[in-house]
C-alpha cells in the first residue's frame, strides 16, 4: 500500500529539508509531554513555577502550529497533507503499526483549538489553582492531558488514535478526582472513566473489524478503501470495504464517540464531572476532550459516508441536543447548566456530522470551544469570588459587582444564543442550513427548538446570576457594590475567549466561507444553499434565539416574574419534575446495569472465588491433612507393628515369585 | 545310601523360618523376640547345606561357617544391648519402647 | 523305608515341633531349650546331608554357646516372668499368623515347583560323597576356607574382635544416670582403654 503513503520524514511544505527536524508535528506533543514528564518528576522542586512551566510549554506548541499552519497555508489545496512517520512501534510478524502522525487541514484546526484555548486556560489555572497543595500535579495532568489529545488528533493510525482516546479518558479520571478526598469528585471520577470505558470498548471492536476487513489501521488507507477507486493503475490495489462492514465498524466507532462525547446513551458522566475544578471542566468537558468524537466522525467521513451509519449519527445527536437542552432548564448549579448545555451544543455537531455537513460541525466546534470554555471560565471566576458557590439562586447582579467577569460573559451568553453577529449565531445557522439542504426537515425542526430552549435556559443563568438585585452567599464581602473579582491570570485568559466569541463567525462567513474551503479537500463539499433560503433560515433560527431570550427575560428579569413562573409551573408540574430530575437516566441505569453488575461482582467474589476456588485450593489442602491425620496413625512406635509391614512387603514379593513360577 | 529328596528340607527350612518370622511378631519379650531370629538363621544355615548337597561341593558349607561366626558376634553385641535397656526400664517388654511414634 | 527317610522323619518332626513349642511357651527359659532342641535336630539334618564339620559346629558354637550365652542372659533379668498371654496390639496375632500361613504356602510351592528349575540334577549327593571321602570334609572345607574364602575369613575375624570390644564399652556397670556421659574414673582401667574410649 504504498502508493498511499509518502513514508518520508518531513513535511512537503517548507521550502528545504534543513528545517524539517524543528518543524515536525512530533514537537506539538512532545511539548507538553516534556512538561507533563518533567512535573511528575520533579513537580516538588519546581513547585510554584509549574503553572508557568506547563502553560509555557503548551505555549510553544502552539506557536509550533502556527508556523506549522501558515507552511500549510503555503502550499496548495490538495497537496497540504503531511504523513510523518515518528518510529516503528509494532512489529509482530506481518503486523506492523508505526507511529505515523497525519497533518492535514482537519488536523491543524484542532491542533490551533487544543493548544490556542488549551494555553489559555493553563494561564487561567495558575491563578484558580493558587495555594492548592498538589499545584505541580495539576499542571502535570493537564500538560499529560494535552500531549494525549494532540497524539489523537495527529494520529495516523487508529491504534495511535485509540491511544490518545484512552489516554485523555484518563487524564479526564486524574482531573475530574483531583481533589479526591471529596468522595463526589472520586465518584465522579470513576462514573467517568467507567463510562467511558463502555463507550471505549466498543470502539476497540470497531478497530478490529476494520483490521480485519481492510488489513490495516493507517487512517488515510482506511478513508481510501472506502472512497472510490482512484483513476489509473491504483486501481488494480483498490479493494473496496462492503457497505455492511461499513455499516457495522462507524456504528461500533461512533458507539466510542457517544462514551467519550457524552451522546445518548452514554452521557451521564459529563454533569457529575462538574466536581472537578472549573478550569478542567473547560478545557476537557467543554473544549477539548469531548470533541474527540466529532473530530474521529469527521476524519473517519469516507467511512461514515459508505455505511449507512450517518442518519444515526445524525438522529442521536439531534435527540440529545434536545434532551440536554430540556434538562438544564431546570438546573440550579451553574457548572451543571454548562455541562448539559455542553452535551446540547456537542448533538450540534454530530447532528452536523450527520448530514454530510463536517466543515459545519468543525465550525461550530470552533466557536463552541472559545464561548463555552469562555463562559466556564467565567463561572470558575464567579466560584472563586463568592467562595465555592455554585447555585444560581444564591446569586444575583454579579455583572455590576465583577465586572470583567460579567461582560466577557454576557459575549459569551449571547454567542451560544444565537444572537447576530456573535460566533454562535454563524455557526448553529450553518448546521441548520445543512440540515434543511439535506432534506432532514424533522433534525432541522429539533435543531430550531433546541436553540430556542438553548437561549432559554443560557438566558434563565444570565438572568440570575449578573442580572438583577446583588446577592451573595453569607460569608462574602461586599465593597461598595463590588466583590473581588477576577485577578489577572484569570482575566488574561476570559478577554481573548470573549474576543474570539465576537468575532469567531468570521472563520465562515458566507459567502466566503474560508473554513469551508479549507477543508474542502479532506472532507468533501457540502453543499450550501444559495440564494434566499438561506438568509430566511437563518432568521428564522434568530428568532428562536430571541423569543427563548424574551421568554427568560419574562420569567426572571422582571419583577413579575416569580409570580409568572408560580403560574406556569403548576400547569407543567409532571414534565418538568421529570426534566428537574433529569429524567430519571441514571436511576434506570443504576437499576438495569449497575445493581446488577454488583450482584454479579459480588456473586464472583465471594461464591465463586472464595467459596468456590479457594474452596477448591483449602480443600485440597485440608484434605491432605486429613488423610494424612489417618495415615500418620501407621507409625504407631510398636517395633512388632513395623515388622508386621515388613512380614507383609516379603509376601507380596515373593508373590511375584510364586506368580511367575505359576505361569511357567 | 539313599536319601531323601533335598526339596523337603527345603520346605522343612521354609516352614521353621516361618515360625521363627512368626514369632517375632507375636512374642514380646526381647530376649524371645532374639531367639526366634537366631530359629530364622537355623533355617537359613539349613538351606545353604541342602544347596551344598545340590551343588555337590561344600562352598554353602563354608557359608554356613560364616553365618555361624556372624550370629555368635551378633547375638553377644544384641543381648548387650538388650540387657542395658532392660535393666533401665526393669522390664523386657518392647512394647514399653514405643515413644517414637506420631 | 531306608533307614535314611526314618532319620529325616523323626529330625523332621522334632525340629518343627521343637519351632512350635518355642511358639508357645510362655517361660523364656524353656524358648532357650527348645531352640536348644530345635539346633540339634538341624545338626542332624546337616549330618544326613554330609555336612559333618558344620554338623559339630552347630553343636559346639551354636547349641553350646550362644544359647548359653542367651540362658545367661535370661537368668541376669529374671528366669520367672511369664510372658502375658493377651495381646495388646490390636489385631497383631491374626496378621502375623495369617501372613505366617500365606508365607509359608508360598515358600512351599515355590520350592516344589521351582527347584527342579535349577537344573542340578540328582548328582549333587554323589559329588558330595565323593569329597567327603577324599580328601575328607574338613580338609575340603578347610582348603576352600584359606585360598578362596580367605578374605571374608580374616573379615569375621576383626568382627569378632569388634564384638568383643564394643561389648565391653556397652557393659560396663555404670552406677548412676549421668555416668553414662562421663568417663570412668582415672585410678580405674589402663591407658590403652582410655585412650581408646577418648578416640571413641
Amino acid at each position: 500500500m504504498t502508493l498511499y503513503r509518502q513514508c518520508a520524514s518531513c513535511l512537503p511544505l517548507t521550502g528545504g529539508m534543513i528545517f524539517s527536524w524543528f518543524l515536525n508535528p512530533g514537537w506539538l506533543i512532545a511539548f507538553p509531554l516534556l512538561g507533563a514528564v518533567l512535573l511528575l518528576f520533579f513537580g516538588k522542586r519546581i513547585g510554584r513555577f509549574a503553572g508557568v512551566l506547563a502553560s509555557g510549554l503548551l505555549g510553544l506548541s502552539f506557536v509550533l502550529g502556527l508556523v506549522l499552519f501558515g507552511a500549510q497555508l503555503g502550499t496548495a489545496g490538495s497537496q497540504r497533507t503531511a504523513y510523518v512517520h515518528l518510529f516503528d512501534w509494532i512489529s509482530v510478524g506481518s503486523f506492523r503499526v508505526g507511529a505515523d502522525l497525519t497533518l492535514d487541514q482537519l488536523s491543524i484546526v484542532m491542533v490551533l483549538v487544543v493548544t490556542g484555548v488549551g494555553t489559555l486556560i493553563h494561564i487561567y489555572s495558575i491563578g484558580y489553582m493558587e495555594g492548592d497543595p498538589r499545584y505541580p500535579r495539576f499542571f502535570c495532568y493537564l500538560n499529560l492531558f494535552a500531549a494525549l489529545m494532540l497524539t489523537l488528533v495527529l494520529a495516523g493510525n487508529l491504534l495511535l488514535l485509540y491511544v490518545g482516546w484512552e489516554g485523555v479518558g484518563l487524564c479526564s479520571f486524574l482531573l475530574i478526582g483531583f481533589w479526591f478526598e471529596r468522595a463526589k469528585a472520586s465518584n465522579a471520577a470513576k462514573k467517568a472513566f467507567l463510562v467511558n470505558r463502555v463507550g471505549d470498548f466498543a470502539f476497540l471492536i470497531g478497530i478490529f473489524v476494520l483490521a480485519k476487513a481492510a488489513s490495516t489501521l493507517s487512517i488515510p488507507v482506511i478513508n481510501a478503501l472506502a472512497g472510490p477507486a482512484p483513476p489509473g493503475p491504483a486501481a488494480l490495489l483498490h479493494q473496496p470495504l462492503t457497505t455492511g462492514i461499513a455499516t457495522v465498524a462507524s456504528l461500533l466507532l461512533f458507539a466510542g464517540a457517544t462514551g467519550k462525547s457524552a451522546q445518548i446513551p452514554l452521557y451521564i458522566w459529563l454533569p457529575d464531572a462538574m466536581e472537578g475544578p472549573t478550569p478542567v471542566s473547560a478545557l476537557i468537558h467543554a473544549a477539548t476532550m469531548v470533541t474527540a468524537g466529532v473530530y474521529m466522525v469527521a476524519r473517519l467521513s469516507p467511512l461514515f459516508q459508505l455505511g449507512s451509519a450517518l442518519t444515526v449519527v445524525a438522529w442521536i445527536g439531534g435527540l440529545t441536543a434536545l434532551w440536554a437542552a430540556l434538562m438544564a432548564c431546570f438546573e440550579f448549579d451553574i457548572k451543571r447548566v454548562l455541562a448539559y448545555s455542553t452535551i446540547s451544543q456537542l448533538g450540534y455537531m454530530f447532528l452536523a456530522n450527520g448530514v454530510q455537513g463536517y466543515s459545519a460541525a468543525m465550525f461550530h466546534l470552533v466557536t463552541h470551544a472559545f464561548f463555552k470554555a469562555l463562559m466556564f471560565l467565567g463561572a470558575g471566576a464567579v466560584m472563586h469570588s463568592l467562595a465555592g458557590e455554585t447555585d444560581m439562586r444564591k446569586m444575583g447582579g454579579l455583572r455590576k459587582a465583577m465586572p470583567i467577569t460579567g461582560y466577557t460573559f454576557l459575549v459569551g451568553w449571547l454567542a451560544i444564543s444565537g444572537v447576530f453577529p456573535f460566533a454562535g449565531f454563524w455557526s448553529k445557522d450553518a448546521i441548520l442550513a445543512s440540515a434543511w439542504h439535506q432534506g432532514q426537515y424533522a433534525l432541522w425542526a429539533i435543531g430550531v427548538g433546541t436553540a430556542l430552549l438553548t437561549a432559554f435556559y443560557m438566558s434563565r443563568l444570565y438572568f440570575r446570576v449578573f442580572e438583577g438585585p446583588l446577592l451573595v452567599p453569607d460569608g462574602v464581602e461586599v465593597h461598595d457594590g463590588r466583590v473581588h473579582d477576577a485577578p489577572i491570570t484569570m482575566v488574561i485568559a476570559l478577554v481573548p475567549l470573549a474576543f474570539l466569541s465576537v468575532v469567531g463567525g468570521l472563520l465562515n462567513l458566507p459567502p466566503s466561507l474560508t473554513l469551508e474551503h479549507f477543508l474542502e479537500p479532506v472532507v468533501g463539499r457540502s453543499e450550501v444553499p444559495a440564494g434566499l433560503t438561506p438568509w430566511f433560515l437563518a432568521s428564522l433560527a434568530l428568532v428562536a434565539g430571541l423569543a427563548g431570550i424574551a421568554i427568560a427575560y419574562m420569567l426572571y428579569m422582571r419583577p413579575d416574574g416569580q409570580t409568572r413562573r408560580a403560574a406556569l409551573y403548576p400547569r407543567l408540574r409532571i414534565p418538568i419534575a421529570a426534566a428537574a430530575n433529569k429524567f430519571y437516566v441514571d436511576e434506570l441505569y443504576g437499576r438495569a446495569i449497575v445493581l446488577p453488575g454488583k450482584a454479579l461482582a459480588s456473586f464472583s467474589a465471594y461464591t465463586l472465588d472464595a467459596r468456590g476456588i479457594d474452596g477448591l485450593v483449602n480443600g485440597t489442602g485440608g484434605l491432605i491433612a486429613a488423610i494424612s491425620d489417618r495415615v500418620r496413625r501407621v507409625q504407631s512406635g510398636y517395633v512388632r507393628n513395623y515388622a508386621a509391614t515388613f512380614l507383609l512387603g516379603v509376601v507380596v514379593l515373593f508373590s511375584i515369585v510364586v506368580v511367575r513360577l505359576a505361569t511357567g | 545310601m539313599t536319601s531323601v529328596a533335598p526339596g523337603y528340607y527345603l520346605v522343612l527350612a521354609g516352614l521353621m523360618f516361618t515360625i521363627g518370622v512368626v514369632g517375632v511378631l507375636v512374642r514380646r519379650n526381647a530376649i524371645v523376640i532374639f531367639m526366634f531370629v537366631e530359629l530364622m538363621l537355623n533355617a537359613v544355615n539349613l538351606i545353604f547345606v541342602t544347596f551344598a548337597r545340590m551343588h555337590g561341593n561344600v562352598d554353602g558349607q563354608i557359608l554356613v561357617f560364616f553365618v555361624l561366626v556372624v550370629a555368635a558376634a551378633e547375638v553377644t553385641v544384641g543381648l548387650a544391648i538388650i540387657l542395658m535397656i532392660a535393666r533401665r526400664r526393669n522390664s523386657a517388654d518392647v512394647d514399653g519402647v514405643h515413644l517414637l511414634r506420631w | 523305608m531306608s533307614l535314611a527317610v526314618i532319620v529325616f522323619g523323626v529330625m523332621f518332626i522334632v525340629a518343627l515341633g521343637a519351632s512350635l513349642a518355642m511358639l508357645f511357651s510362655p517361660n523364656a527359659v524353656h524358648v532357650a531349650l527348645f531352640l536348644v532342641v530345635a539346633q540339634v535336630a538341624l545338626a542332624l539334618a546337616f549330618l544326613l546331608q554330609g555336612a559333618y564339620f558344620v554338623a559339630a559346629m552347630q553343636i559346639i558354637v551354636y547349641a553350646g554357646a550362644i544359647m548359653v550365652l542367651f540362658l545367661f542372659v535370661i537368668m541376669l533379668l529374671g528366669v520367672d516372668k511369664r510372658e502375658a498371654l493377651i495381646e495388646p496390639l490390636r489385631g497383631q496375632r491374626q496378621v502375623a499368623i495369617g501372613l505366617g500361613l500365606l508365607l509359608a504356602a508360598e515358600i512351599s510351592y515355590s520350592v516344589l515347583r521351582g527347584v527342579h528349575l535349577l537344573g542340578l540334577g540328582n548328582g549333587g549327593s554323589a559329588a558330595l560323597n565323593a569329597i567327603n571321602q577324599n580328601p575328607g570334609n574338613v580338609k575340603a572345607i578347610a582348603r576352600l576356607l584359606f585360598s578362596r574364602y580367605l578374605l571374608p575369613f580374616e573379615a569375621t575375624s576383626v568382627l569378632l574382635v569388634v564384638a568383643i570390644v564394643g561389648v565391653m564399652m556397652l557393659a560396663r556397670r555404670i552406677d548412676t544416670a549421668a555416668g553414662l556421659f562421663e568417663p570412668r574414673q582415672p585410678a580405674e582401667p589402663s591407658a590403652p582403654i582410655e585412650a581408646e574410649r577418648e578416640a571413641v
